[in-house]
């Protein structure tokens, strides 16, 4: 057996963007719980742009290697924003789907499953630009003096960049949920990779404060800068098009990985008969 | 005299949306001034339409909800601030939920609940042994609880209500969504123990077959309010709750036919539907003209809901 | 008869022991996770030579006294932010039918074995701190670096239940709670005096975190408070717990009242 065709058809955009549009509705009825976890990425914007600008203060020539308070103030208030929308650490419906054995009724249906799932991210994606993304940069805009770019391509940029570590998360997540096929209980793994996406992507810090030849495999070895520290570095123009171009072929090389995995958790799972 | 209640009563706020922003609070009254006696050693049955207030009572008879108004007295014990004493003077299965232990088996659980109630040993090994005689529990005492088969786990969590020696047994639905094997192993159990005579039961239920084979006393609840308190017999005579028989007729029925001790209560096409009035069913059917088909209908506790309303209103 | 808490302790631990393969990463990924926090000390020094006006021997300590605390009472109480789902799922009234506290079989419901091992290695680290940091030893002092630890513990742990507790009024509340617990921990890993304004007015002395590591650091190491508290204060941490203990006290009760009269 093959693995399975990974195009949508045409007729089925339609299809896909309605998933997209009821993961949204799903996800927009835990309003209060949304603005709950806002507050939780605002008080943690102050804390970390609170340490951040105190230890630039400290250094030489107020800056910290290499970014000016302004600018560190928008990193870490669009990263707390950021978490919202890309939301790397809610595991997909899938798990529960595999350990419950519902999976079996998803394979019966028109759509490959990677893309249901995926439209149901977006949806939770969408709503998490309303209010999960706006309240934390609106409080950081209000205390703090942010990094605004000048020039309107780079926004332009930043929200491709954006797009694609919401798609380079999702990548990276789907693949450590097909684990669930081989290994029941996923909880370990998914303990270290809450790790390495928060302290390797960016979040405590900006990666330049580790030690370079540890940076620099980071950028060419791994996805996880890529998931924040990428996009905002092209934020506060010290990046552009180069991690554009990293996170396509990283999008290829997981995407790529993902369909392999989920040929073979397929294969097996028909073989074993569910 | 186990449980007395006066004048129990517990209303909800219930907030909801009215128009887009506004929001408005309601006040449900879930029980509504219920007066309950009941004896040492009865088994009631507690019965009413979904969403009547049963059980909201047993919450309150439990202690985990405190009433609104009233006096309530369980085993000399008042439910809320006592809590904990009462916790080892009663047991009680809640339908869908469980007190078992997930992923380990029921020995375990057992095992663990002795700690919990502080059972003596000897005490805890003779009550378990009874119960996985009348349960049947053997097969799979070693089989973790999330394996188990709901009609298993209905048997596991009858036992563990049980284990601590309750005055008290308090069921909420515990035959819904049963098969109807373990359906019948719940009632043969809970029997047993009524003969016995030295455990309360309270039960509530939807089904008339529990009812039927277990509770001499029977108190209807509808709308919080107390509507029927005594036996099924007299609940039947009073609201005249008869069998009826549902016939397919080979041809249509003829207006014209007389049947002796029953009365003809509709017709659709070759389908009639007649309710006894003093004859057997047997002593109907030899009346009836040729027929393909035909089904015995029980009066259902919904059916006699539906006329406690209606007698309520006319 | 056996203490009925431990039993149920024991059955919970060999429940988890189940899935062993899962059990052991994840034991093993949350004891990195904490070390990681320490070295992200580490990666800040190596570009200033101050924190807030201190030194990475003196910072070091306030971070292991915070660090230490955190995660016994992560260990401890942590799971309490269930709360939320033991109320919707029904498990409160069944755990509100046995004859023993309330909290305390929440407690032991759902213990976290997998945080055993952050337990051991914050230990550790304290105690290596102790000997790295320039501490002013005197008897006093030795009562006291033994009390500091224990009493952030109680403190985190108050503030785990003060505020899984609002789930009784407001059971959507998302992770609002993970802004003062794990933020609390980010706060008190670092000297006050990192941060400003009411910001710092407010999580430093509103909320009480200062007393968590950076004052009983200050009164170990010998050292004043810039910010200008008498040096008295230092080491009034423990009656700072205790009022946090007695308001957690009293909003579980509350919040278990509450839950009585709304079932919800
Ligand atoms: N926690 C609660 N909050 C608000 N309303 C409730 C709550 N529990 C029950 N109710 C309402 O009280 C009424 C009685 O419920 P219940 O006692 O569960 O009924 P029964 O068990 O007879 O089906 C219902 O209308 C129900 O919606
Ligand atoms: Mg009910």
């Amino acid at each position: 057996m093959s693995a399975p065709a990974a195009s949508i058809p045409a007729g089925s955009l339609r299809a896909f963007l309605a998933l997209v549009g009821a993961g949204y509705r799903r996800f927009s009825t835990y309003r209060q719980a949304a603005l709950g976890s806002a507050f939780t990425n605002a008080v943690f914007g102050f804390l970390r742009c609170s340490v951040l600008l105190t230890v630039a203060a400290a250094g030489a020539g107020g800056t910290l290697v290499g970014y000016n308070p302004a600018q560190l103030a928008t990193y870490v208030w669009v990263s707390q924003g950021l978490i919202g929308v890309i939301n790397f650490w809610t595991q997909l419906d899938l798990v529960e789907r595999i350990k419950s054995g519902n999976i079996a009724a998803d394979l019966l249906r028109p759509m490959d499953i990677m893309w249901m799932q995926l439209a149901t991210e977006l949806g939770r994606s969408l709503f998490g630009l309303v209010l999960r993304f706006t309240l934390p940069i609106t409080v950081g805009a209000i205390f703090f003096d942010l990094y605004l770019p000048g020039k309107p391509h780079v926004y332009l940029l930043f929200v491709v960049a954006m797009v694609l570590s919401v798609l380079v998360g999702f990548l990276c997540r789907y693949i450590l949920c097909l684990l669930c096929f081989w290994f029941l209980d996923i909880r370990g793994f998914w303990t270290a990779w809450v790790l390495c996406s928060g302290l390797l992507g960016g979040l405590q810090f900006p990666l330049p404060v580790w030690p370079d030849w540890l940076v620099t495999t980071l950028w060419v070895a791994t996805p996880f800068p890529l998931l924040l520290q990428g996009p905002l570095d092209v934020l506060v123009e010290r990046e552009s098009g180069a991690v554009i171009g990293l996170q396509v072929v990283w999008l290829v090389i997981l995407f790529g990985v993902s369909r392999l995995m989920q040929g073979r958790a397929l294969r097996k799972l028909v073989v074993q008969g569910g | 005299m186990i449980i007395k209640t006066a004048g129990l009563r517990k209303d909800f706020e219930v907030r909801k949306k009215a128009g887009r922003l506004r929001r408005v609070t309601e006040t449900v009254t879930a029980v509504d001034g219920v007066d309950l006696t009941i004896e040492r050693g009865e088994l009631l049955g507690y019965i009413g339409p979904n969403g009547a207030g049963k059980s909201t009572t047993l919450k309150m008879l439990t202690g985990i909800m405190v009433p609104s108004a009233g006096e309530v007295t369980v085993c000399g014990l008042r439910p809320v601030p006592d809590r904990v004493a009462l916790a080892r003077r009663i047991g009680s299965v809640f339908g869908q939920r469980s007190q078992l232990w997930w992923d380990l088996p029921l020995r375990d659980s057992f095992a663990l609940l002795r700690h919990v109630y502080r059972v003596p040993e000897a005490e805890h090994t003779t009550r378990l042994k009874a119960c996985r005689k009348l349960l049947e529990l053997d097969e799979f005492m070693d089989t973790p609880v999330r394996q188990l088969s709901l009609g298993q786990r209905m048997r596991g969590e009858m036992t563990a209500a049980l284990l601590h020696g309750p005055q008290v047994l308090f069921l909420d639905e515990p035959t819904i969504g049963l098969d109807v094997v373990s359906k019948q192993a719940v009632r043969e159990f809970l029997a047993s123990l009524r003969d016995k005579g030295d455990t309360t039961i309270v039960l509530t239920t939807h089904d008339l077959a529990d009812i039927e084979k277990l509770c001499e006393r029977l108190i209807v609840i509808d709308h919080g309010r107390v509507v029927h308190d005594g036996s099924l017999a007299a609940l039947h005579d009073r609201y005249q709750m008869k069998k009826q028989i549902v016939v397919e007729l080979e041809e249509p029925w003829a207006g014209d036919q007389r049947l002796d001790g029953a009365a003809l209560v509709g017709v659709e096409g070759l389908l009639i539907r007649l309710e006894l009035d003093g004859a057997s069913v047997g002593q109907v059917v030899a009346q009836l003209p040729a027929f393909r088909d035909l089904a015995v209908v029980e009066p259902g506790i919904e059916d006699v809901i539906t006329r406690l309303y209606g007698s309520d209103r006319g | 008869m056996a203490n009925p808490y431990v039993k149920l302790l024991g059955a919970q631990i060999r429940s988890q022991l189940q899935y062993r393969a899962s059990f052991f990463l994840d034991l093993s990924m949350a004891t990195l996770l904490s070390a990681v926090d320490i070295g992200a000390l580490f990666l800040l020094f190596r570009v200033t030579p101050a924190l807030g006006g201190f030194g990475w021997r003196e910072v070091i300590l306030m971070t292991a006294i915070s660090g230490a605390g955190f995660c016994m009472a992560d260990l401890a109480v942590g799971e309490i932010e269930r709360l939320k789902h033991y109320i919707r799922t029904g498990l409160l009234d069944t755990v509100l039918l046995r004859p023993m506290s309330a909290l305390g079989q929440l407690l032991v419901l759902d213990f976290a074995t997998r945080r055993a091992g952050r337990v051991v290695q914050g230990t550790l680290f304290y105690l290596v701190a102790l000997t790295v940091a320039p501490v002013k030893w005197d008897a006093a002092r030795v009562v006291y670096a033994i009390v500091a630890p224990i009493n952030a513990a109680v403190f985190f742990s108050a503030v785990f239940v003060t505020l899984a507790a609002i789930a009784f009024w407001w059971i959507e509340s998302g992770d609002i709670a993970n802004a003062f617990t794990y933020g609390g921990r980010d706060f008190t890993a670092y000297p006050s005096t990192m941060f400003h304004g009411w910001f710092r007015g407010l999580f430093a002395f509103g909320l009480g975190f200062a007393f968590v590591a950076y004052l009983p650091a200050l009164a170990l190491l010998g050292l004043s408070e810039p910010i200008g508290l008498p040096d008295w204060a230092r080491w009034c941490s423990p009656l700072v717990t205790l009022v946090v203990v007695l308001i957690a006290r009293a909003t579980w009760l509350a919040g278990l009242r509450r839950y009585g009269s709304t079932g919800s």
